[in-house]
């Protein structure tokens, strides 16, 4: 008998296929959180793998912002459709109503039109499992969280009163009104993404590969001017070739300056790089636990 | 530090080559154990800072945090890389598993990290299920522990077969070669006992970095491999699986159309190839294998740890839970199992109470006998137990209410491995080990009889009910349903009471008051209602019953309709103020243990059929109610 060494990679697009399986056959409405980032390009790559010839047997939901880059909102519509998949938008209608934007309201941006708008869509759609693309190696309150990561009611997460999560048994029971956010990623560290991306031809946003674009320096964030609603204070655009290792929010997410367009250029930045990951995202910057606290309060 | 975990120069010179190589990296999962002070997370952070997983940002923070809440004065605190949340932080202690993730140029490594206080058990049992490998700390100036014992004993349970043991804090014993070889010499000799018969031992500072990452200068005595090198070149659990006969357990039917029909899960052993002859458990039903369907190509062959679809030639009948197997060498089916089980909840297992087992994809109902016994995880000695509590371990038969395929746990950890599941909570209560099928099972067959239960029902003319009611000790249970028999009995209904006392005079003499014999009291009752409901009456049963998980283990007992709970709610100090048989004065009086409402629960009915409040209505009117609302 010939054996075949999985590679590290064949095991994590394994694991990440088995946690799909589970949580479609045992969860009664279940949505793919989709945020158009490289680890949601991952995510919804494996789910196609996960149900051929079947489409996924689950919709795509985008809590939106309004506050994306414009790259975003198009790869968004394109992906939904490639893959067979319904796509469904939220967007906070009380930020909508107040014009909640990160210029002017600082913490409460990320509060309302991102926790706030993910609790109010699984609600209104009575989703009770929801895969979302984070990683144990982003943060350390994530490195603690399970697979299956089990909310209150109210969406809540208790640090202390996790299930123990053995073998590949994964515990999807709960009562009516709880719910489940599943991480399929869980193992995968940043490198494992690119990798992957790079071997199986993944379609990411093409932010992540360096091009002439308009920047601004602010509070240390290298920003990009993505469209006319940024306020400019006598600042004057740059043209910097920049690209983005993380996305979100434009006026939130910091480029690096880069001549990578490739993603072996891409890699081999990362891995000659001496800083994090999330070092780019504004909302770490408060305080170690801050994290940790948002999670409780149902941030994904 | 040694040239492998250099930046590679590869990275700068040709990216593509060096992505080539890297893509062929293995993973290996491995779990650290070690009490509070041996140094564990110091050895982690070590690890991910070694190969270079640190990130100057990071670094700076570690920086700041070591000299704000770190214990190694101006020295970087390794440990802080790990403590991950905030409640731990403050008490200096790690609360739960956590995993970190680190490379080197051969391996991807994923490390289970657990604490070593009370909750060592659970959590340690959690990181040890998926692990290939553990790493035992041993603190140099302490030698073989209690703790090193059981974390030994832990991990062999769980299967594990690569121990190392790393005897940490050299540094403190000035590298000394004897202190190692005498610290060995006492592991071998338990580890011996306890059937671990290979080890790597290896001698190391996780603070100075000695052995781990590159050769200790100090111990020029020692020529064995370093922490890391060990981890790089040790066999994988999955190469070993692959030898094994084939099973997958199915996961998911895949039918998005009439022409295509695959069965999708992940291959727990062996290999598959197309056109292999399988059998399909529990039906035992044969065909081969059409296709193996993936999005990138069908595949010749696939392998233990891929997840696939397999289309078979023949249609037959396959769902989720059941597996797949080599056709000349199926797994065992079997509802009854010796096995091991571990207590992971503050609320003690209730034998005979029904819970969910999961093993693999597939979900039943359960119940625990009593334990045969309960292992001292520190002693290794068997201990008589009449439950399991928290962090408990203890061996017991397990008996599921239909026959799954399974395989003993030694030989797979997916089709041996289960967790136990409470069914009111949802949460998961436990994890169990199978070692054996008791074949009690197979050799006692349902006796068909001819005359069928509707045929009872028909001759009595009437519909068969069992009428449940439920209620703190004297709330008047016993009043209400010797008033409801009467009143069916002149409506000639034919029907029977039990009684909560009278039984416990005759078929429950032999059961107490505790939780477990509540338990199985209730079990009983069920069974005989049942039996009284199959030959066509009406049984009326008055019993506290005070748990909810055997109320609905009746009802799951009944035919759906069948089983009507009736709450008689009087308030406990209601009852208390009755107190018609003076039990509620002994039991305040610490004359009798475990009484219903003073020092044992009462789980009132969420959504009882009917609800009987007896401070608004007497006896008579409340029969009446009863009737009214079951006889239209």
């Amino acid at each position: 008998m010939t054996l075949q060494a999985l590679t590290h990679l064949q095991r994590l697009e394994a694991e990440a296929i088995h946690i799909m399986r589970e949580v479609v056959s045992e969860a009664e409405k279940p949505v793919m959180l989709y945020s158009v980032g490289k680890d949601s390009a991952v995510m919804l790559h494996l789910a196609r793998k996960a149900f051929y010839p079947a489409p996924p047997p689950f919709p795509l939901l985008h809590v939106d912002t309004t506050w994306k880059f414009r790259e975003m909102y198009a790869l968004r519509d394109r992906a939904a459709r490639k893959a067979g998949m319904q796509l469904i938008v939220y967007q906070n209608p009380e930020a909508v109503r107040r014009g909640i934007n990160p210029f002017d309201h600082g913490g409460l941006h990320t509060d309302m039109w991102k926790t706030e708008g993910l609790k109010q869509a699984l609600d209104l759609h009575g989703f009770d499992a929801a895969f979302g693309g984070a990683r144990r190696d982003e943060e350390k309150s994530r490195a603690k969280e399970r697979i299956f990561s089990f909310r209150t009611a109210a969406h809540r997460w208790d640090p202390k009163a996790q299930r123990p999560e053995l073998w590949r048994v994964y515990n999807a029971r709960k009562a009516k009104g709880e719910s489940m956010r599943v991480f399929p990623l869980s193992n995968w560290t940043e490198l494992d993404i690119w990798q992957y991306i790079h071997l199986e031809n993944v379609e990411i946003v093409p932010l992540y590969f360096a091009a002439e674009r308009p920047t601004v320096i602010r509070d240390g964030l290298l920003l990009m001017v993505d469209d006319d609603r940024f306020p400019l204070n006598d600042e004057k655009p740059v043209m910097r070739s920049v690209r983005f290792r993380t996305l979100g929010c434009y006026p939130l997410t910091g480029a690096v300056e880069s001549r990578a367009t490739t993603l072996p250029e891409i890699i081999q930045e990362m891995l000659l790089t001496t800083t994090s990951e999330r070092q780019g995202r504004a909302i770490d910057h408060d305080q170690a636990a801050s994290m940790e606290k948002k999670k409780q309060e149902g941030y994904f | 530090m040694d040239d492998i975990y250099k930046t590679d120069a590869l990275i700068t010179e040709n990216i593509d080559a060096y992505l080539e190589t890297h893509q062929h990296k293995t993973m290996l999962r491995f779990i650290t154990c070690g009490s509070v002070d041996d140094g564990k997370s110091t050895l982690i952070g070590r690890l991910l800072y070694d190969s270079k997983m640190i990130f100057e940002d990071q670094l700076a923070a570690l920086e700041a945090d070591s000299k704000r809440v770190g214990t190694q004065g101006e020295k970087i605190d390794f440990a802080l890389l790990v403590d991950g949340l905030a409640a731990e932080r403050e008490q200096g202690i790690t609360i739960d598993v956590a995993y970190r993730f680190f490379a080197t140029e051969k391996r991807k490594f994923i490390v289970a990290d657990t604490p070593g206080h009370e909750q060592y058990t659970r959590n340690m049992v959690t990181g040890a299920s998926t692990a290939d490998l553990a790493v035992i700390l041993i603190d140099a100036r302490k030698g073989v522990l209690t703790q090193t014992r059981r974390h030994s004993y832990l991990a062999h349970l769980l299967g594990i077969r690569h121990i190392m043991l790393a005897v940490n804090k050299m540094d403190l014993v000035g590298y000394d070669r004897e202190v190692f070889d005498r610290i060995v010499a006492d592991y071998r000799a338990f580890a011996e006992s306890i059937g671990i018969i290979e080890f790597t031992a290896v001698p190391i500072s996780g603070l100075a970095g000695d052995n781990i990452a590159s050769p200790s200068a100090a111990m020029g005595w020692y020529d064995g491999p370093t922490l890391l090198n060990h981890l790089e070149t040790v066999e994988l659990d999955q190469s070993a699986d692959q030898r094994k006969p084939f099973r997958m357990a199915v996961q998911w039917v895949n039918r998005p159309n009439l022409d295509f029909r695959g069965f999708a899960g992940t291959i727990v052993s062996g290999q598959i190839h197309s056109g292999d002859e399988v059998r399909v458990l529990p039906s035992g039903k044969t065909s081969s294998v059409a296709k193996i369907v993936t999005l990138d190509g069908d595949l010749e062959r696939a392998v233990a740890g891929q997840a696939v679809t397999i289309c078979l030639a023949d249609e037959i009948d396959c769902s989720r839970g059941q597996v797949i197997t080599a056709a000349n060498s199926p797994v065992e089916v079997a509802d009854q199992f010796e096995a091991t089980v571990i207590w992971m909840e503050e609320d003690d297992m209730v034998p005979g109470r029904a819970y969910w087992l999961k093993l693999g994809p597939q979900t039943v109902s359960v119940t625990i006998a009593q334990p045969k016994y309960q292992i001292n995880v520190n002693t290794m000695e068997h201990l008589a137990a009449k439950t399991l509590d928290l962090n408990a371990i203890g061996v017991a038969v397990v008996t599921t209410d239909r026959d799954i395929p399974f395989a003993p746990y030694e030989d797979s950890r997916d089709l041996g491995g289960f967790i136990l599941i409470d069914k009111l909570t949802n949460r998961t209560v436990g994890a169990g080990l199978i070692h054996f099928a008791l074949r009690r099972a197979s050799n006692i067959h349902w006796q068909a009889t001819d005359i069928s239960r509707d045929h009872h029902a028909s001759l009595k003319n009437q519909q068969p009910m069992v009428l449940w009611m439920t209620g703190l000790s004297g709330s008047g249970k016993s009043t209400i349903a010797n008033l409801v028999e009467k009143k069916l009995a002149r409506m000639n209904r034919h029907t029977f009471l039990l009684d909560g006392d009278n039984v416990r005079h005759g078929l429950n003499k032999d059961l107490g008051f505790t939780d477990a014999d509540r338990v199985e009291n209730i079990r009983r009752v069920g069974e005989v209602a049942k039996l009284m409901s199959d030959a066509g009456l009406i049984v009326i049963t008055a019993f506290i019953s005070p748990f909810r998980s055997e109320r609905e283990m009746v009802r799951g007992m009944m035919q759906p309709g069948e089983f009507v709970e009736i709450f008689i709610d009087t308030p406990l100090d209601e009852a208390e103020k009755r107190d018609v048989k003076g039990l509620y004065a002994k039991a305040r009086a610490g004359e009798l243990k475990n009484f219903t409402g003073i020092d044992s629960p009462y789980e009132p009915p969420e959504a009882p059929q009917i609800r009987i409040d007896t401070t608004s209505m007497s006896p008579e009117e409340a029969a009446d109610l009863i009737i009214a609302k079951l006889i239209p």
